[in-house]
């Protein structure tokens, strides 16, 4: 299989290491070749949090510039942010909920208009997905749930090697047991979204 | 039962590089354990803690967090030189602290294996530094190990134990960011027996480094490099892949980027790649061969041009005509690796899978072609989003209260912890930093040079960690500033690790808790007083007598971190919220103290009852009494 290489990123607190540590655990039960990479750090402290998953034969644990085949971003000028990581074949998937960081809250600078945001992305790309994923996250009844909802949509979207199945199994087995079935709602809410 | 207990091997696992690192050391028959924790090692410490708490009947070493880096190495050394297979882990800069007992316990040895992890921050993602710490195993003589990846590092931290046995001398496992922090599936292998007390066994000729002695154990180092070398000679770890007249030399995680390159390039039957894992002492004949065996070599390793130098000086010494590059010499990045990714090797930050592919495919003159950059001309600007202190922090209260009083006037002497963060708008109360506990010292030597206000700021496992000494510099040297002690009861920014100032008894440790006011008391600071950050104006009251007073003053500023206290102490506090009709749109909430919970919607400053949590810092300082509780 030739290597997919799929970047998260996200705000601190959006739950995006555990999307992409659960996608890893996804591929290792189906028998694919994976590396996840985190930048951890000051990640409780509403910084920005990036990390890969990449399936296949690739062993580097990171995804250069313009060299993702995936960008799922859980906040839109997140999307902005790493857009350089993007070449026009890319896949973006993006929820469209904005969350302005302090900077914006303090005059230091302005914050795109969501719309402003995702309609550059779809002139650069062809294949971009833009859903409201906090609002599903919230008809899921679990707001906590908007990397289940991102995973649901990358599993609509993207052609994975990993059965829906297994990622569901895996979701139900990894996260905590009261928000199990809150999660695969969520899972399924996104999937639709972006099938 | 925790994955990394299990007792069979077999089976492979999803595991972060440093989860790999404690499952190694368990494989090895771990017996005693010692840390400061810091990025990126922090999780080698923290797992090995957690399972040792969680499984009290299983899990056989010791454990500690120790309170510095020197403190946990020598610590160490002891356990080690009593026979127990000893692990001690710190992050690159912690082994600066650690540098002394490091080099003198080289001379002395150990009587059991004995590992210590280095943890290296390429590109520095939180760290105030990027030295390359293989220069370390140079300087002091001792093994050095590097693994390319999880996988690796289990097996290379289980090997350490056995090197270190071998040559009864301690091993350096030396890894970097995208290696601890990386998750790949890990065979495991059986866990060994684990021997935890032994007597310890006097040998004061070979142990006590007295001249007489440390100049045998001097000649003892030295024989041990030259075993050492014989074992890199033929290290399973110092490996050669592929074939052909062209040659690259790698380390690391630079090894996982060159097999990418050569394997995206198609150029595996023209590149030889010789990966150094065991990179200290040298395989010196298997580098001379491998050289001697190709047209041009291409040295590929993130910061210091180390193995460069060493491949040269062999070329030399051998008189091996071959073409060599690596860095490019004298070469500076014209931008910061935040603005745009390095173009080539340089000596600062992390190589990319790009930048190597592209860097081999150059220098041996391969052609390729690389996805196209997107043209992003025009594209809306996202605003930053530095981190920045938490809905709630004490510490955005004790920098209000100050700032206030004496705004650019005084200079602030900052440390190493999440209220670096002070740094940043609107509070900017940071004006130097060096290291861990440079802001007591520096702060008496700026006192003393310039005669201006001076208002340090520490936390409590800094200045645990290293602020005790310079405090005590201050007081016998007649300095004059005043300390303030950002005590949020826990070691905060690297997880919340205990330390000694912590009463663990909430989360059900069994360690002697060492309250910091006697403590200070102790140390001869004539003026100590506690604050609650959160009572402003109290607050603002005791630390101008601090500041006030002439000589050393403290104000320990205490208040549980909220993320901390959500865990161990729970309690619930009303939210916020912003009476409307009260609101005159003054905005100091929003300009003053950028609590991430208030935000500004169509011109009205607001609060996300969500977020906050209640410590009622924006309600005192809103010039209207605008802000109260939610009611109900």
């Amino acid at each position: 299989m030739s290597t997919q290489r799929i970047v998260f990123v996200g705000v601190g607190g959006q739950g995006n290491l555990l999307a992409s540590n659960l996608l890893g655990q996804a591929a290792l039960e189906a028998g694919e070749d994976v590396v996840v990479s985190e930048i951890h750090g000051m990640a409780q402290r509403g910084g920005v949090v990036e990390s890969a998953v990449i399936l296949g034969e690739a062993t580097s644990p990171i995804v250069s510039v313009a060299e993702a085949d995936v960008l799922v971003s859980f906040e839109p000028v997140e999307a902005l942010r790493l857009l350089n990581k993007a070449n026009k074949d890319t896949l973006v998937i993006t929820n469209t909920r904005p969350l302005p960081p302090f900077t914006v809250a303090i005059g230091l600078a302005p914050y795109p208009e969501s719309e402003d945001s995702v309609a550059f992305i779809k002139d650069k790309l062809d294949k971009v997905v833009a859903i409201d994923g906090q609002g599903l996250a919230e008809e899921a009844k679990n707001p906590l749930s908007l990397n289940m909802v991102m995973l649901g949509a990358l599993f609509a979207a993207a052609d994975l090697p990993i059965p829906v199945k297994t990622m569901k199994k895996v979701i139900r087995a990894k996260t905590k047991k009261r928000f199990a079935a809150s999660n695969i709602k969520a899972f399924d809410l996104g999937y639709k979204a972006a099938a | 039962m925790d994955v990394l207990l299990t007792p069979s091997g077999g089976k492979k696992h999803l595991l972060l590089g440093n989860e790999a690192i404690v499952r190694g050391a368990i494989e090895a028959g771990l017996a005693f354990a010692t840390c400061y924790p810091g990025t990126p090692s922090s999780e080698v410490p923290d797992t090995l803690y957690r399972l040792r708490k969680q499984n009290p009947d299983k899990v056989k070493y010791y454990f500690e967090y120790s309170t510095n880096e020197k403190v946990a190495l020598e610590c160490a050394a002891g356990a080690a030189a009593s026979g127990l297979k000893t692990l001690c882990t710190m992050k690159h800069v912690g082994m600066n602290v650690a540098a002394d007992p490091l080099m003198t316990l080289a001379y002395v040895g150990t009587r059991a294996g004995m590992v210590i992890l280095c943890a290296d921050d390429p590109s520095m993602f939180p760290s105030q530094n990027e030295q390359d710490n293989r220069y370390y195993a140079r300087l002091n003589g001792l093994p050095m190990l590097e693994p390319s990846g999880a996988a690796q590092a289990k097996e290379m931290t289980k090997y350490a134990f056995e090197l270190s046995e071998e040559l009864m001398t301690p091993v350096i496992l030396r890894t970097t960011t995208r290696v601890n922090h990386a998750r790949e599936p890990v065979p495991f292998e059986k866990k060994a027996r684990v021997k935890t007390q032994k007597k310890f066994e006097k040998a004061p000729m070979q142990l006590v480094t007295v001249p007489a002695v440390s100049r045998n154990l001097h000649l003892r180092l030295l024989n041990i490099h030259n075993q050492a070398q014989a074992i890199s000679e033929k290290s399973p770890y110092n490996t050669i892949k592929g074939r052909g007249k062209w040659g690259v030399i790698t380390n690391g995680v630079s090894a996982c980027y060159v097999e990418d390159a050569v394997a995206d390039l198609g150029a595996k039957s023209k590149i030889k790649v010789f990966t150094l894992g065991m990179s200290w002492p040298l395989p010196e004949k298997k580098l001379v061969r491998f050289i001697k065996s190709v047209d041009k070599v291409l040295i590929v390793e993130e910061l210091e041009p180390i193995m460069e130098e060493a491949v040269r000086a062999l070329a030399q010494e051998y008189g091996v005509k071959v073409e060599i590059a690596g860095k490019m010499k004298g070469q500076v990045p014209a931008k910061s690796v935040d603005v745009e990714p390095t173009q080539f090797f340089s000596r600062a930050f992390e190589y990319t899978p790009r930048l190597v592919r592209q860097s081999i495919a150059d220098y041996f003159g391969i052609k390729h072609k690389d996805t196209a950059e997107l043209k992003l001309a025009g594209m809306p600007v996202p605003p930053g989003r530095p981190p920045n202190l938490c809905a709630g922090c004490p510490h955005r209260a004790t920098y209000h209260a100050i700032k206030e009083m004496y705004g650019q006037e005084a200079i602030y002497p900052t440390d190493i912890g999440c209220y670096t963060l002070g740094l940043l708008p609107p509070i900017q109360a940071a004006d130097f930093l060096i290291c861990m506990g440079s802001s007591v010292s520096s702060a008496g030597g700026i006192a003393m040079a310039t005669g201006q206000k001076v208002i340090a700021f520490i936390g409590d496992s800094t200045f645990f960690h290293s602020g005790l000494t310079g405090l005590v510099n201050g007081v016998h040297n007649n300095h004059n500033f005043t300390l303030v002690i950002l005590d949020n009861g826990t070691t905060a920014m690297t997880g919340h690790q205990p330390h000694p100032g912590v009463d663990t008894e909430a989360i059900g440790d069994i360690t002697t808790h060492v309250p910091l006011e006697p403590l200070i008391k102790g140390l001869g600071v004539e003026h100590v007083t506690t604050i609650k950050p959160f009572k402003v104006r109290a607050s603002q009251k005791a630390i101008k007598a601090a500041v006030d007073f002439e000589g050393v003053s403290v104000i320990i500023s205490q208040e549980l971190c909220p993320l901390y206290e959500k865990r161990v102490a729970p309690r619930s506090r009303k939210p916020f919220a912003i009476r409307e009709n009260k609101c005159k749109g003054h905005m100091d909430c929003i300009n003053k103290i950028a609590c991430p919970a208030m935000f500004v919607e169509a011109g009205q400053a607001r609060i996300n009852t969500q977020a906050c949590i209640g410590c009622a810092l924006c309600a005192q300082i809103c010039p209207e009494n605008a802000i109260l509780p939610v009611k109900g």
